[in-house]
């Protein structure tokens, strides 16, 4: 009965999309504020029937209701509770009801929080972002029905995939939806924007929040997701250049572009129809990204092929909304008025060489990723397009970007001063050269590019702290006036500091992974001995270890540092009850900013087992570096400028330096 | 991520669990273990999702971890090794795809945007920011002073 009401509820909620699609664009369009006004309650309507199907699906799935047949498929009574529940979004359909609730909830906060908007604009965003929920939903209930039954019902069901039944996993995938489906609300500004074809600075600075929510929350769930893979893959790997990793980078770089040029908008109302190309490519991309992890089309063309009304209708959605809108754009853009002149050394032309190299990464990785399939469809010709393409063409790119990033906010606004900027940086080179070389030295050597990488980020951290703290007058003016400067700052300017400086994290922890990681892959027996940087441990022997759901072989090591016992690692191998699909479950300790990693192999003969044993040092910054980074974006976000529907704009601190 | 999962469970599922390179499987010589794990890197586990053989757990990557260490043990070089691999199995062993005409798009893209790109913007901003008008003539400026002197003098004009 609750599938048939949740069931229901999807339709309604259908019906209250399209009207919801229909009035208000139509009342925008006659000028009628009646019209316009149905948008918000319909929105918050629409999402009430969303959030209680979803909420049905969720009962079904709590219930273990193996008459249902997506619970059937992905549940079973012996699992645990969460991985019951997050078994609602590891599977195609339910992953898209988990869509379109984050859809409808972004649009209720629209219609509850933008009350500020003026009228029209309001209406049309409404009314593209129903457009968008109402294809989705349509989509749902033809072609991915979550609520299909069974008869007679199978009295146990096939369990969640033992390798999502992971805390990591479980969080991942909503992380990665609030991003991809926050820039939809920007993808709706867009379009409107171009509906009415009027945008100015006041359009970027409502859309500027709905940017930094839907980055803060795809970068987490990227970085989510690389820890995972790390963790759970048992190679110690934390990024394979896989086609459903760049799915989900892409929107990530075109996003980062975004957020850079829409604050050339607000402050400058330059680069107006170029945000407006970005928000809809970004949109764009995460979209794509849906459909190649969701279809099966990265897998094999012909997968995709074997369900066609799917594969017919994904591509469908693509074509209306990402032709439809870069045709909408082709047809209003040139209309827009340009605004802003700057000099090309300034802080707008350091944004635009940002969005430039950005734009050219997600390019490459979009080429990357996509090219194998289209070779292969028009000329049957099989390649491969893999991690030493990327590391080749996007690698380069990216560490470009690194290079400029401390310019950028370092330049004063229409025109700066290059040769100030030239001495600032050349400044901060200087000590990254002395940390790199220094550190080279206490390594004992390295290999080169790893270095190389080690200085690119020492002068990407050192330099986002010049530019701060210079605004503070450290060191120039006494502490208590630098004190009161930074309290004037607003917190956009702490959030931009935080993102840069993560970024250099990043790179430290990855460059310190690929330069002077230890590795030993060794056979072992119980009671022997093996050595890696300053540890010392020894096998002690396998043992077995029962869980709900699952039978481990648990490996026992002693670590030892300078003979002090200082940790006991226990790297298994599980098998899961159900399907008796094994995984591997690393053993992992950290230390400092290092982390010691086991991972299990095979038996070998004359009763050894292989092991992989690694010490990683730094390897933490790679994912605390994106945690900062998204930290910067949150505190950019509580920025009182930015608030989501803050009525009027705050009143500027009297200290703060003009931006 | 997920498709990763089901792709490397595909590897897993279908064989087992297990490490990529397993210690029987190593070369004595460092350096020469070096080579082969660095070209491994950029061989592709055909019947994986995008595993090289370095990262794969299948019977097949492990066959061609072992065909790569014969022939480094032979005295051969990265190149032959790479030639003798697509010879037999195509150019989809390859990760790092050769460039030729099927994959020249492939590799011009990232220098087609920023060219592309920056021309674009360079567009953009000559005609948002129009060539500054000629300095007035010795003539003009000196016009220029009278009139300030004698704003009335405008009237005549």
């Amino acid at each position: 009965m609750i599938a048939e009401l949740a069931h229901y509820a999807l339709v309604l909620a259908f019906v209250l999309a399209v009207l919801q699609a229909i009035l208000p664009l139509w009342g925008a369009r006659k000028n009628d504020l009646t019209l316009m006004g149905v948008a918000e309650p319909l929105a918050v309507a629409s999402f009430g029937f969303i959030a209680l199907s979803f909420a049905g699906l969720m009962a079904c799935f709590v219930r273990s209701d193996f008459s249902v047949l997506a619970v059937y498929s992905n549940s079973h009574s012996l699992q645990p509770l969460l991985y019951k529940i997050t078994g609602v979004w590891g599977n195609h359909e339910g992953s898209m009801v988990l869509w379109v609730f984050v859809l409808g909830l972004f649009s209720a906060l629209v219609a509850v929080f933008g009350r500020n908007l003026p009228a029209r604009l309001r209406a049309n965003v409404l009314g593209v972002e129903a457009l968008i929920a109402a294809v989705f939903l349509l989509f749902i209930l033809t072609t991915s029905n979550p609520f299909l039954r069974i008869d007679p019902a199978p009295a146990e069901g096939q369990q969640l995939n033992p390798i999502l039944q992971d805390i990591g996993l479980a969080i991942h995938p909503p992380l990665l939806y609030l991003g991809y489906v926050g820039f939809s609300i920007t993808f709706a500004f867009a379009a409107a924007a171009l509906i009415e074809g009027r945008v100015d600075a006041a359009w970027a600075r409502w859309v500027r929040p709905w940017i930094l929510l839907a980055w803060v929350f795809l970068t987490l769930g990227i970085a989510m997701g690389s820890y995972w893979a790390y963790y759970e893959l048992g190679w110690g790997g934390y990024w394979f250049w896989d086609p459903v990793e760049n799915a989900s980078l892409m929107p990530w770089l075109a996003g980062t572009a975004l957020l850079h040029s829409a604050i050339v908008m607000e402050k400058r109302e330059a680069l107006k129809v170029w945000t407006l190309l970005l928000a809809i490519l970004t949109f764009s991309l995460s979209l794509l990204g849906t459909f190649l992890v969701r279809s099966g089309v990265l897998t094999s063309v012909h997968s995709f092929a074997n369900d066609p009304s799917r594969g017919i209708f994904i591509l469908v959605i693509l074509v209306v909304f990402i032709g439809g809108s870069l045709a909408l754009f082709a047809v209003r853009a040139p209309a827009l008025k340009q605004g802003g002149l700057f000099a090309p050394i300034s802080r707008e032309g350091a944004l635009v060489v940002n969005n430039l190299l950005l734009t050219a990464t997600a390019a490459t990785v979009f080429t990357g990723t996509l090219y194998p399939l289209v070779l292969e469809a028009l000329t049957g010709e099989k390649i491969s397009v893999g991690a030493p393409f990327f590391d080749r063409t996007a690698g380069p790119l990216l560490l470009c970007l690194l290079l400029v990033m401390p310019a950028g906010p370092l330049l004063a606004w229409k025109r700066g001063d290059l040769r100030g900027v030239a001495e600032r940086l050349t400044f901060a080179a200087g000590i990254a050269a002395v940390v790199a070389a220094v550190t080279l030295w206490l390594a004992k050597g390295g290999p080169i590019l790893a270095a190389a990488g080690l200085f690119c980020a020492i002068y990407a951290i050192i330099g986002a702290l010049i530019e701060f703290s210079e605004r503070l007058q450290l060191f120039r003016a006494s502490a208590s006036v630098s004190l009161s400067r930074a309290r004037g700052l607003p917190r956009s300017a702490f959030g931009t500091l935080l993102a840069h400086i993560g970024v250099g994290v990043s790179l430290l922890g990855i460059v310190a992974e690929a330069g002077w990681s230890q590795e030993k892959v060794v056979a072992l027996k119980p009671g022997d001995q093996i050595s890696i940087a300053s540890f010392d441990l020894s096998f002690e022997g396998l043992q077995q270890r029962e869980g709900k759901n699952w039978r481990d072989q648990v490996g026992r090591f002693e670590v030892r540092r300078g003979g002090v016992p200082v940790a006991t690692l226990e790297p298994s191998k599980r098998a899961y009850v159900v399907s008796n699909q094994p995984t591997t479950e690393a053993g992992i300790k950290t230390f400092g900013l290092g982390q010691l990693y086991i991972s299990l192999g095979e038996p070998m003969p004359g009763g050894a087992i292989s092991a992989r044993i690694y010490w990683k040092p730094l390897v933490i910054l790679i994912w605390l570096g994106g945690v900062v980074m998204a930290l910067g974006g949150a505190l950019s976000l509580s920025d009182r400028r930015l608030r989501v529907g803050a009525p009027k704009p705050a009143r500027r601190a009297a200290m703060a330096p003009a931006e | 991520m997920r498709g990763l999962l089901l792709a490397i469970l595909f590897c897993f599922s279908v064989f087992s669990a297990a490490l990529a390179v397993e210690p029987d499987e190593m070369l004595k010589d460092p350096a020469l273990e070096a080579r082969a794990r660095a070209l491994s890197q950029t061989l592709r586990c055909m019947v994986c999702q995008n595993q090289s053989i370095e990262d794969s757990a299948a019977p097949l990557a492990r066959d061609l971890r072992l065909i790569v260490r014969e022939h480094i043990k032979a005295g051969e070089s990265d190149r032959q090794i790479r030639d003798f691999l697509v010879a037999r199995y195509g150019e989809f062993v390859l990760l790092n795809p050769r460039l030729s005409a099927h994959t020249i798009v492939l590799w011009a893209v990232p220098g087609l945007i920023l060219l592309f790109g920056g021309a674009w913007f360079a567009y953009v901003f000559f005609r948002g920011n129009p060539p500054q008008p000629k300095k007035l003539s010795r003539e003009e400026e000196r016009k220029l002073a009278k009139l300030a002197r004698n704003p009335d003098d405008l009237t005549k004009l």
